[in-house]
């Protein structure tokens, strides 16, 4: 099956990657070939087979409603490419 | 054709905070107004290789909100990532429940236009907040602030049961004092811990099949729920009289126009690529604890309300409000047991006097300083005769301040009025034999004189006489 | 014996006894960094006043009787997906070149309460992604055996920089392989343990449900004492599973007497695997049979679907685990961007490399509408199928055994451009990560041109013990582990 470059500019879009023209069309031709490669399962007779959603096992561990330290203002924000007092900055958002 | 030939099919979606100290997935406090991320950690920022792990009370508080209303408890629920972008969302996904939710198929009874109405509940899950994106005014960009990321939230959805804006406000309200009474939400809809978006859409009168419907966002108050509401209906009933379709949109309420408006920004539908969440197991709830925690259910307010109504003999006004604070209505029946008299009487106490001093002194009914007991020892005096209502009002407030006992402040400030019929007699004859004239003109058909007369004997008793007694007396002595 | 040959616990009883000192083991491994790592380029950063303060602190504490445990004071490189305090932490990734870690993984908080020096932060394919740490954003690590050629990954640096005794032991991460192929690659001992056995706090995630943390090391020993040390049910960790580790050294020696081992028809059956490989790994299987271990043919059925199913399930996980790269809050901030929406796609184009970025749009295009039932859904159920082909076949074996890599080490640049053909690296690997079992590679052997080879050994889950006895048993009968790569001792 071959992508379209319009399927391949919508699934950019959702995964939020600004790529080059060259970018989109090698992933056109590399992302069908890998969709070719697995349209075998579709072979896989799974019609009574749960999936494995979980690989660990059936213990639900919960924790306590206890307040633990948080980070102070230094480490939440150390590695901030921007930031206005305590918050983080990011170019505005168009509504 | 008109907009009653339409009818209005309503579906409402409320995300409640729950009251827990620490957040869903990790132990940052909860707490609001610290300042921009003094509340985050390496979890809650979605910083790399961090890992979510379940605060137990979430699971508590979403379990006692399930039964509550009359839901299915799910013993194995799925949690979900729902994955989008943007700077309020620190992993790029929330982790919620999609398919498989914790509760399912409960009931909330309201008070429809017609009587009672039962409005169904599709499911209940749980997912954690995001955090605040500010739009800072001057520098053109926007401020992320991640205290609230990580807060615990119940998403209730109803089914589209609701059939006007009326109801739909009516459903809020009551929705919102469940939570409240269960003490899992604070039900504060301006502040944002409790919020509300709308599924609206319009269908003639006597058609099968629903209208497109619309998902209505940014209702903050409980006025603007019905505005907002109303507005949509009549401008998709406008569309559809017109020849119009109602688009599949999401509208924002625009409170100071008082209208809808489509939100420019989504230019598509999201695709939230749903699938179940590898770090977190199945949430698995033993049976044990559904148990206890339906054993521990308080009453819920409709049930109290019509209890108060049928056991107290209350007018449905005073048991709304006593009921509406579920403190205040467990203080009335401790006083009312105490007491023992006509139930109104203590409820206009209540309504009254109370409310008025606890809004006044800003206090809280957890920390009255008077007991039940002494609250019925004072409306005994009264019901003696032995205060007058105003004297009892006087008593009230300074039990109220000081939490003394209502027979002794009442004695301290001379308040106490004179039950003697020996003394009241007296003071009325003292007063008739000082004043023949206005006997001659009350005996001659003057009858308003006996104002006059009252008043000379109250001020011979130094107003502690008994009005009834000295009333009796007066017009005993007066040959009436 | 040159100190850099001893293994980790040769060097901790020499520790021990104070015979050697921490702080000569960190001198000298550092003294072999200089040397060496010029030309092999394991290591993306090195923390030389940090190994030494923590070297002193392990000697004092020997001074004091209050040794750590049998490795205090060994000297350990870390893949650099580890969150370690005060260091950076890349995951080997321009997106987070700058990025310092404000805490510590688990695992780094184990190892330093055993007191183990961290050297520094070793290569490694970006995010993971990949079997020959080519797709480092920074540069390929190459194999000590072999410089022109690859030393695998994606834990390429953690291998390469066991196998030229830079560390004396490494951790790394396997999700589809990226420990034991390696491993094999490079000579060394690589062990991925059973889903849930070692904590994942503070590992930088690829794919959430494959994702395992494992010991690098030279001898069997060494890989069951390292295992030991990071074998502990944490609370941070919802996946961790709360089953104590038994003593894996115990039962080390025990011998594979009785053992039954389990030889899958479709492994030894897949085309493209390399002649040389084929005969060292059978001549591995014949020797645990002479050593009183039986060979029993097996079958994996759903074998042939692994692969799809891996690079379905895989990308899928982390196409959603790499969304948080967003420029906001940490990382690589594109410049000049005029909005957000701008400002979210150059930094990820920027950020990421070629390989990461056709796994997120993979793994993107796996869960999206109408794609979710055929792709991502359909590839879990198949998973399912695998996993259940493990369980029958471990109802009649105790450990299943295979060659790790269908080739011995390849030239750098042979496969990068062909991404299909680099994912076939990956093929009696990844299964076991599907079933969430735990895999072990160990030398088996050189090809003519003396490149390492490795036999892959498979067990039950939470039968790390068992699969270290049998690796040790075949250890002990043959050198491979002696074997020095020729780096020369210039």
């Amino acid at each position: 099956m071959s992508l379209t470059l319009e399927e391949v500019r919508h699934v950019a879009g959702l995964a939020r990657l600004s790529l080059s023209a060259e970018e989109e069309a090698l992933m056109r031709t590399q992302l069908s070939a890998i969709l070719d490669a697995v349209a075998e399962l579709a072979r896989v007779d799974t019609s009574k087979v749960e999936p494995t959603s979980h690989a660990a096992g059936e213990v639900a561990p919960w924790r306590s409603d206890e307040v633990q330290p948080s980070f102070s203002a230094e480490r939440s924000l150390g590695n901030a490419p921007a930031r206005v007092g305590t918050s983080f900055a990011v170019p505005r958002i168009i509504e | 054709m008109s907009v009653s030939d339409f009818q209005p099919v309503i579906g409402l979606e409320v995300h409640a905070q729950l009251l827990t100290r620490s957040k869903i997935f990790c132990g940052c406090s909860t707490e609001f107004g610290a300042p921009p991320n003094a509340n985050t950690c390496a979890v809650c920022l979605g910083m790399p290789g961090v890992l979510p792990v379940l605060n137990e009370k979430v699971v508590e508080f979403a379990v006692r909100t399930g039964l509550a209303l009359g839901c299915r408890i799910n013993p194995v629920s799925i949690w979900a990532r729902k994955n989008y972008f943007y700077p309020d969302l620190p992993k790029g996904y929330q982790i919620s429940q999609y398919d498989q939710p914790l509760c399912e198929h409960g009931v909330l009874e309201i008070d429809g236009e017609d009587g009672v109405r039962r409005i169904r509940i599709r499911r209940i899950h749980l997912e954690e907040d995001a955090g605040k994106n500010v739009h800072d005014a001057g520098g053109g960009e926007s401020l992320v602030d991640l205290n609230r990321s990580g807060v615990p939230l119940v998403e209730i959805v109803s089914e589209p049961d609701i059939r006007s804006s009326a109801e739909a406000g009516e459903y809020l309200k009551a929705l919102r004092d469940v939570l409240v009474y269960l003490g899992v939400n604070d039900g504060n809809l301006e502040e944002g811990s409790f919020r509300c978006d709308a599924n609206v859409s319009v269908m003639r009168r006597g058609a099968t099949q629903y209208g497109q419907r619309v998902e209505l966002k940014n209702i903050n108050s409980f006025r603007f729920v019905q505005k907002a509401i109303d507005y949509e209906i009549g401008r998709q009933v406008e569309l559809v009289e017109s020849g119009g379709k109602v688009a599949q949109e999401t509208r924002l309420f625009d409170a100071v126009r008082g209208e809808t408006r489509s939100m420019r920004s989504k230019e598509e539908a999201h695709d939230y690529r749903y699938f179940p969440e590898p770090d977190l197991p199945p949430l698995r709830i033993p049976g044990g604890l559904v148990e206890r925690i339906g054993r521990e259910l308080p009453e819920l307010p409709r049930a109290k309300l019509q209890r108060f109504a049928s056991s107290y003999g209350l007018p449905a006004y005073d048991a709304k409000i006593l009921v509406g604070d579920r403190e205040l209505a467990d203080l009335f029946e401790r006083t009312q047991a105490a007491y023992g008299g006509p139930a109104k009487k203590l409820s206009n106490w209540f309504t009254g006097e109370l409310l008025r001093m606890l809004k006044e002194g800003a206090g809280a009914i957890g920390a009255l300083r008077f007991a039940p007991a002494q609250f019925a020892a004072l409306l005994k005096l009264v019901d003696g005769g032995e205060l007058s209502n105003n004297a009892a009002k006087d008593v009230f407030a300074e039990m109220f301040r000081s939490g003394r006992d209502p027979k002794e402040i009442a004695r301290e400030k001379g308040l106490v009025q004179v039950q003697d019929t020996g003394a009241v007699d007296a003071a009325v004859d003292a007063v008739l034999a000082a004043n023949p004239g206005e006997v001659e003109k009350y005996r001659s058909g003057k009858k308003q004189v006996f104002g006059f007369l009252v008043g000379q004997v109250m001020k011979a008793m130094k107003g502690k006489g008994n009005p009834a007694l000295v009333n009796a007396a007066l017009k005993a002595k007066l040959g009436d | 014996m040159e100190l850099t040959e001893l293994s980790m616990l040769e060097l901790g009883k020499k520790l021990g006894s104070g015979e050697l000192s921490s702080v000569e083991a960190v001198r000298t491994s550092l003294d072999r960094v200089d040397r060496l790592d010029g030309r092999v380029k394991a290591f993306l950063r090195v923390d030389r006043e940090g190994a030494l303060a923590q070297a002193e602190a392990a000697d004092r504490r020997r001074k004091e009787g209050r040794r750590a445990g049998p490795l205090d004071g060994v000297p350990v490189g870390l893949k650099d997906l580890f969150l370690t305090e005060g260091l950076p932490a890349t995951a080997g990734s321009r997106i987070l070149e700058s990025f310092v870690a404000p805490y510590d993984a688990t695992v780094v908080k184990l190892l330093r309460a055993a007191g183990t020096p961290i050297l520094g932060k070793l290569n490694m394919d970006e995010f993971a992604m990949g079997s020959s740490t080519e797709n480092s954003a920074f540069f390929p690590t190459r194999n000590p055996w072999n410089l022109e050629t690859s030393p695998g990954g994606s834990s390429g640096g953690s291998a390469a920089a066991v196998a030229a005794r830079m560390v004396f032991g490494a951790l790394g991460t396997d999700t589809g392989g990226s420990i034991r192929q390696p491993a094999a690659l490079t000579g060394t001992v690589g062990l991925k343990p059973t889903y849930g056995r070692v904590s994942r706090f503070g590992v930088v995630a690829f794919a959430s449900s494959l994702d395992q943390v494992g010991p690098m090391t030279r001898t069997v020993a060494d890989c069951a004492a390292l295992l030991q040390t990071i074998a502990v049910h944490d609370p941070r960790d919802s996946t961790s599973a709360p089953v104590k580790a038994p003593d894996y050294l115990s039962e080390l020696e025990a011998g594979v007497k009785g053992l039954k081992l389990g030889l899958p028809r479709e492994y030894f059956e897949l085309p493209g695997m390399n002649a040389e490989v084929r005969t060292a790994v059978e001549g591995a299987t014949r020797a645990l049979e002479t050593l009183g271990a039986q060979l029993v043919p097996v079958s994996l059925p759903h074998t042939r679907y692994a692969l799809a199913t891996y690079y379905l399930v895989a990308p899928a996980e982390a196409s959603s685990n790499l969304a948080r790269y967003d420029g906001v809050r940490y990382g690589l901030r594109a410049s000049g961007a005029p909005n957000l929406l701008a400002m979210y796609g150059r930094t990820r184009d920027q950020g990421f490399g070629l390989e990461v970025k056709r796994r997120i749009m993979l793994g993107t295009y796996a869960l999206s509408a109408g794609y979710y039932d055929a792709y991502y859904l359909k590839a879990q159920k198949v998973r399912t199928l695998i996993k259940k082909d493990f369980e029958e076949a471990f109802r009649t074996v105790d450990a299943v055994l295979s060659p790790t890599s269908p080739t011995a080490a390849f030239r750098i640049g042979e496969k990068v451009s062909d991404p299909l053909a680099m994912y076939l690296n990956d093929v009696f690997t990844l299964p076991c990560n599907l079933a969430g079992l735990p895999g072990l590679s160990v030398p088996c052997g050189f090809t003519a041109a003396g490149l390492p080879i490795g036999l892959q050994i498979l067990g039950r889950a939470w039968d790390e013990a068992r699969v270290l006895r049998i690796a040790r048993a075949f250890e002990r009968e043959h050198d491979f582990h002696r074997r020095a790569p020729p780096l020369g001792r210039s």
